[in-house]
């Protein structure tokens, strides 16, 4: 059972839940010993894609009754299932508070299970930080009446939705099979603190990753869950991103006087290094990015520039460069390309 | 879990193989084998491409991005800089509804055989750059793109605007000169590229031909564009470009008859770009 630890050091032991019995090395086997029976060669393939798949969910303790499931350091990929993200658990007396589900039915339910294994209580409150898939789709594990987020979650989720259900199915298959889009229905109309079972709650709704992003400090650990708005030693996503805005929201953010930060994405530490390794990330990238635009560069030529090495440390760093380049360019083109002709009349 | 799959995908492969050499020996050695193994590509050449050998070149590049996530507007760049005596580049997206995206012919000692343009893709395809060559051989480059699709068949983004008309065929460029006696165009026309193929029923109107001249008037390059090059069309072009060839004038025509028409000023005011290299650059 093995737990990455940072420079934070966590002493508390971790617990693994593996949900499902059937191991990968089973069907392996089993579709190499159906494929060399030459009577059937289609048979083998098809067996093998019916075993079910499932995630293993490795909590750590990060504090007392605090616990963080932390997502691969990757894209989206049928490798991983989709579960990049951190997800976090709490423990109150009124139960298991769950913030984001991962990014399929079967992620969700394996997460709604540990959390009550964890908790031994069932769960009283899920938060969704934002509309992304891989934070929002394990929905279905748990009772949408008990899910609350911003507005702005629950219609770009409304909105969005069936797009990026287009796009996981793509990437991720079999994970996400059965997994449909369940809207939260408690709305967070503005920030304030939510006591549950003894565990206070800051809410802190803001925006710039996408339009609506909800943090959550719990004041009780110290610990401060940023959701999208932080990412730690792997570079920021930007698809729904308003740079502007979003270093608005990281300076708030860094106004928070943390113990321990829970990035969207990365490790845990006890310090606010997200916060600041994400507000630079943003302006190096912008700056850069607006640069090759004023060289001439097309998209596919500005994604392949030399990038500086503080940024090349970042996991998936031009891969999301990459994205960023395709995000942020369609803007400067219609804004700084000036204007040379139109219509011709005659 | 990617090695399980391909684990299996190969013992898949290896049985298909087996059978096909107990079957009996199959005459395939006259065809050339497709790296991209599409399903299509034979008929899919003939038919685009017509006569003229076709030989698969490692020189015509096409570069895509990692990750496709607005299927209606990726990037592809075909750049055939390598192969001399280049008179055609045609880019092709096999698994596309309709797979002739664009023509671009060049013209010698004004323009280079390369274009920087987005396309809409309706599933996964290869996507091609075919480089005819004054003795009428193909060479043919590519490579597999995967997207989740749905571009060619969702409607362009200026339907949901009432005022859509009002800016169709506004026109923005800008030319850049290079350090090797090149110039860069980018040119971003408005207009919708419907394909016909939309949900929201709305018929081909598509910008079907682009022009450019230099001062003199002389032709610098043809661009003939199809249905899946997206909504919007944002273009970069290389051409020979001297002080003395004046501005570069661009006229164009939909399939609905609406003629366009730009000046782009080469004024030279900026500091020269240092030019990109066809060759595949190492990545940071």
């Amino acid at each position: 059972m093995e737990t990455k630890l940072d420079p934070v050091n966590f002493t508390k032991s971790s617990k693994s839940l593996v949900i499902n019995m059937f191991s990968q090395l089973t069907r392996r086997q089993l579709a190499v010993a159906l494929s060399s029976t030459i009577a059937a060669p289609l048979l083998p393939a098809f067996v093998a894609e019916a075993a079910p798949l499932s995630y293993t969910l490795k909590p750590q303790e990060i504090a007392d009754g605090v616990w963080v499931i932390e997502g691969a350091q990757e894209a989206i990929t049928f490798e991983n299932g989709g579960a990049i993200a951190n997800i976090v658990i709490m423990d109150s007396t009124d139960g298991a508070i769950v913030i984001d589900t991962g990014p399929s039915r079967r992620f969700g339910e394996a997460l709604a299970a540990l959390a009550q294994s964890l908790t031994s209580k069932p769960i009283t409150r899920v938060y969704i930080t934002h509309f992304h898939p891989d934070h929002a789709f394990g929905n279905q594990g748990f009772d949408a009446k008990i899910i609350a987020a911003p507005e702005g979650v629950i219609t770009g989720l409304k909105e969005m939705g069936n797009t990026f259900s287009d796009a996981m199915y793509y990437i991720a298959r079999d994970w996400m099979r059965g997994t449909e889009i369940v809207l939260p229905t408690i709305s967070i109309a503005k920030s304030g603190v939510e006591d549950i079972g003894g565990r206070r709650l800051r809410l802190l709704p803001l925006s710039g990753h996408t339009t609506s992003d909800l943090a959550i400090f719990d004041e009780t650990s110290g610990t401060l869950v940023t959701g999208d708005l932080a990412f730690l030693d792997r570079a920021p996503t930007t698809p729904h991103a308003d740079f502007g805005i979003w270093r608005q929201s990281l300076s708030k953010l860094n106004d928070v006087s943390a113990r321990t930060t829970v990035p969207g994405h990365g490790p845990v530490e006890a310090s606010q290094r997200a916060v600041s390794q994400t507000k630079n990330w943003l302006d190096d990238v912008e700056r850069i990015i607006s640069e090759n635009f004023e060289q001439g560069l097309d998209i596919t030529e500005a994604m392949n520039t030399p990038l500086p090495e503080n940024l090349t440390r970042l996991t998936l760093a031009r891969y999301e460069f990459s994205r960023t380049v395709m995000h942020l360019y369609p803007k400067l083109e219609a804004s700084r390309l000036p204007r040379v002709g139109g219509r011709a009349v005659d | 879990m990617l090695d399980r799959a391909m684990q299996i995908g190969t013992a898949v492969e290896a049985c298909c193989m087996l059978a096909l050499i107990c079957a009996a020996p199959v005459a395939y050695a006259d065809v050339k084998p497709d790296p991209l193994s599409s399903p299509v590509w034979q008929d899919l050449a003939q038919k685009i491409l017509g006569a003229g050998d076709i030989v698969f070149d490692d020189r015509v590049k096409v570069i895509i991005p990692p990750i496709v996530e607005n299927q209606a507007q990726v990037p592809v760049t075909a750049d055939a800089r390598l192969v001399p005596n280049v008179t055609k580049l045609v880019i092709i997206t096999d698994l596309n509804p309709i797979q002739h995206v664009m023509t671009l012919t060049p013209v010698a000692g004004k323009s280079e055989p390369y274009i920087s343009l987005r396309l809409k893709v309706e599933q996964a395809t290869p996507v091609r750059a075919a480089a005819q060559t004054t003795d009428g051989v193909w060479h043919v480059g590519g490579v597999f793109l995967e997207a989740a699709g749905g571009g060619c068949s969702s409607p362009a983004m200026a339907r949901d605007d009432a005022d859509w008309s009002k800016t169709l065929g506004d026109s923005q460029g800008r030319i850049w000169r290079e350090a090797n006696g090149t110039a860069r165009l980018r040119l971003r026309v408005r207009h919708p590229m419907d394909t016909g193929l939309a949900k929201d029923n709305t018929p081909a109107f598509y910008i079907e031909q682009l022009t450019l001249k230099n001062g003199a008037g002389e032709d610098v390059g043809k661009l003939e564009l199809f249905e899946p090059v997206a909504e919007d069309p944002t273009l970069t072009m290389l051409i020979k470009h001297t002080l003395s060839s004046g501005d570069i004038t661009v006229l164009g025509r939909d399939n609905n008859g609406t003629m366009l028409r730009s000046t782009i000023a080469s004024p030279w005011k900026q500091s020269l770009t240092p030019s990109i290299s066809p060759k595949v650059r190492n990545r940071s």
